[in-house]
């Protein structure tokens, strides 16, 4: 837990303009790598907002007498079973994941933050009940639950957001309960009770501006972990549907020619998946240098 | 302390895990039957008619109100009955059993051994910061949570299946020109040792192998991750500065006083570790073909199978608690502070 001093209003106030930006390079400068994470991270966003017009074939054309040729300088990473260029497939499913993730983190941030601000400055029994909720979530193996969530409410790409954005929030409530908690008897939130606020006023105000910079850190650890658990989902046949290109369901399909040495199809998306997950773990670890230099490791 | 105090006390976790398992029960009654959707329908499969799905919403006692159809469901747990799979034909609660000793294997052999290498990287990780082994430990802990475990695994079969040829085919536990061995444990390896025949042991831990380096590769990194910034809490502290000052053996500092207060952070993390240890087993089985629970339930929800599925998930989620509450019960014995605030 953060044990911030709790008379700021808001964080940003005192540090705003060009401080920020100097301590945030000056604290980046000391790892390097950062620097290189911060690279890729463009790339990969690059390629999933413009991937489908960089591509250079249609990731759905199949053309039966290219079929599994290995990387070649007209298909650098190759073709699969059907002919489809592997590279372009591998370049519009960055979109996709991306767009997955990102939906389930955000819909998790804000439902977790909700849950977490509200029990954290009330307490009783909306805390107890919250707890409760949370406990229970916390007691499946969380991809075993998105597993049992998505078979539940139906195979779709919409539900693997759902159950990935359901087993993310309890890290979300934790952190917005305890920053919540430790500034509920703060002076600038007694004064925004004593000015007439209400208590959910105080709660979207005061306390949940408070809990953004951890929460941040956190989505931002967690981005990559939702990444990895959505193309998990898709590996085992859930939610996306071939011939749609996505990573994990391309790795499902590569592993079939895995065995007769095929490896450019299962390869090439596994290796998209695992640096974008690389990249966005070390970007978390960056953003928490900067937001939380105490905790850096 | 008495032995009478710790048996109150273990009690007492035992206590605490119940409101878990009545939320997990609760959670997996909610999946089947609050949902949009008609569970009757579920359970009959695609292929049932109007008639057959009527005669099992009555069977399932569908027909009545919810908090009744929870007894009823509890009833049904209580005496063991996880309805039938239809892909199968068989009772799940039978496949399950069936099918858990492989899972185990896998999962706790895993478990040995990103525990058994991953510790003493922490350990030597926060005895020397900024040497070799602590980069060593962060390019590992960074880079392990990265991995897909599905794509470790295809990577593994390649190289040492196909480039190398060492491992066997990835068809299961068994090669087909091997006899499973009597069932004692349930663990091939083990019940092959006990039957003395080290033959058929060695080809089912060649086959285990693969599959259980992808598993630990994947908890190595919160493992190594987790001994490091405990044990580096611990060496910072007060008592080791003292216990230093004092002129204490090294070995004695590092190993008795900074590792046994570290191992009480690191052995209540290890419950997320299991969380994804379970999970990761799942794609772990599907990429090795391996028969264990994971791959039932991935070959169950492509056939929408769901009392399958469902007994699948309630047995993961049983599965934690009771790995949960081992660690809690040990965590108790091993900290004596524990129980006297209590």
């Amino acid at each position: 837990m953060r044990d911030a001093p709790v008379t700021e209003a808001a964080p940003e106030d005192e540090a705003a303009g060009p401080s920020v930006l100097r301590r945030s390079l000056y604290v980046l400068s000391s790892n390097p790598v950062s620097f290189v994470a911060l690279g890729g991270f463009c790339l990969i966003v690059l390629a999933a907002i413009f991937g489908p017009w960089l591509a250079p074939y249609d990731p759905l054309l199949t053309d039966a007498a290219k079929a599994l040729q290995p990387p070649t300088a007209a298909h650098p990473f190759g073709t699969d079973q059907l002919g489809r260029d592997v590279f372009s497939r591998v370049l519009v499913a960055a979109r996709l994941d991306m767009m997955i993730s990102v939906a389930a983190v955000t819909l998790s941030f804000f439902v977790g933050a909700a849950i977490g601000t509200l029990s954290g400055y009330y307490g009783g029994w909306v805390d107890r009940i919250s707890g409760r909720l949370i406990d229970t979530i916390m007691a499946f193996p969380l991809f075993v639950l998105a597993m049992g969530i998505v078979a539940a409410l139906g195979n779709t790409v919409e539900n693997i957001i759902y159950a990935t954005a359901i087993i993310n929030v309890p890290f979300y409530a934790r952190v917005a309960r305890a920053e919540a908690a430790i500034r509920r008897d703060a002076g600038f939130v007694l004064a925004a009770k004593l000015s007439g606020n209400g208590g959910l006023r105080i709660v979207a105000t005061q306390l949940f501006p408070n809990a953004l910079p951890p929460m941040m850190v956190q989505a931002s650890l967690n981005l990559g972990w939702a990444i990895l658990n959505a193309a998990g989902l898709s590996f085992i046949g859930l939610g996306v549907r071939p011939p749609t290109p996505e990573w994990g369901i391309m790795v499902a399909e590569g592993a079939n020619f895995i065995v007769s040495g095929e490896w450019w199809l299962a390869l090439f998306p596994g290796a998209a998946l695992m640096l974008t997950v690389f990249t966005f773990n070390l970007m978390g670890d960056a953003l928490r240098d900067i937001v939380d230099p105490r905790k850096r490791t | 302390m008495g032995w009478l105090q710790n048996a109150r006390m273990v009690g007492m976790r035992v206590a605490h895990a119940i409101p878990a398992l009545f939320g997990v029960v609760l959670v997996t009654f909610i999946l089947t039957r609050a949902l949009p959707g008609d569970p009757a329908a579920y359970f009959a499969g695609p292929a049932a008619d109007e008639r057959s799905i009527q005669q099992i919403r009555e069977t399932l006692g569908l027909d009545r109100p919810l908090p009744e159809q929870f007894l009823l469901y509890l009833g049904d747990l209580a005496s063991g009955d996880l309805g039938v799979s239809i892909s199968t034909g068989q009772p799940v609660l039978e496949e399950l059993a069936r099918r858990l000793p492989a899972s185990l294997e896998l999962t706790l052999g895993a478990l040995l051994i990103s525990i058994s290498l991953a510790v003493p990287m922490g350990v030597l990780a926060a005895m020397h910061p900024g040497r070799p082994i602590d980069h060593l430990c962060r390019i590992v802990a960074t880079a392990g949570v990265s991995l897909p475990t599905f794509f470790t695994g295809l990577a593994l079969v390649f190289v040492f299946y196909y480039v190398l040829g060492w491992a066997p085919a990835p068809i299961g536990r068994l090669d087909f020109a091997y006899l499973p061995p009597d069932h004692v444990t349930g663990f091939y390896v083990i019940d092959a040792l006990i039957a003395g025949d080290a033959e058929t042991a060695t080809a089912a831990l060649g086959q285990l192998l693969l599959p259980m380096i992808t598993l630990a590769l994947f908890t190595l990194a919160p493992i190594a991750r987790m001994t490091r910034g405990a044990m580096l809490q611990a060496l910072g502290s007060d008592f080791i500065r003292t216990a230093r000052a004092a002129g204490l053996d090294r070995r004695r500092v590092v190993g008795q006083y900074a590792f046994r207060n570290a191992m009480l952070p690191l052995v209540t993390t290890l419950g997320m570790v299991f969380s994804f240890t379970l999970g990761a087993n799942v794609l772990v089985e599907k990429v090795f073909a391996w028969p264990g629970i994971g791959s039932f339930a991935v070959e169950a929800l492509v056939v929408s199978d769901y009392a399958a599925v469902q007994g699948f998930v309630l047995t993961m989620a049983l599965l934690f608690v009771a790995l949960n509450l081992t660690i809690d019960v040990l965590y108790t014995l091993i900290d004596p502070r524990i129980g006297s605030d209590a």
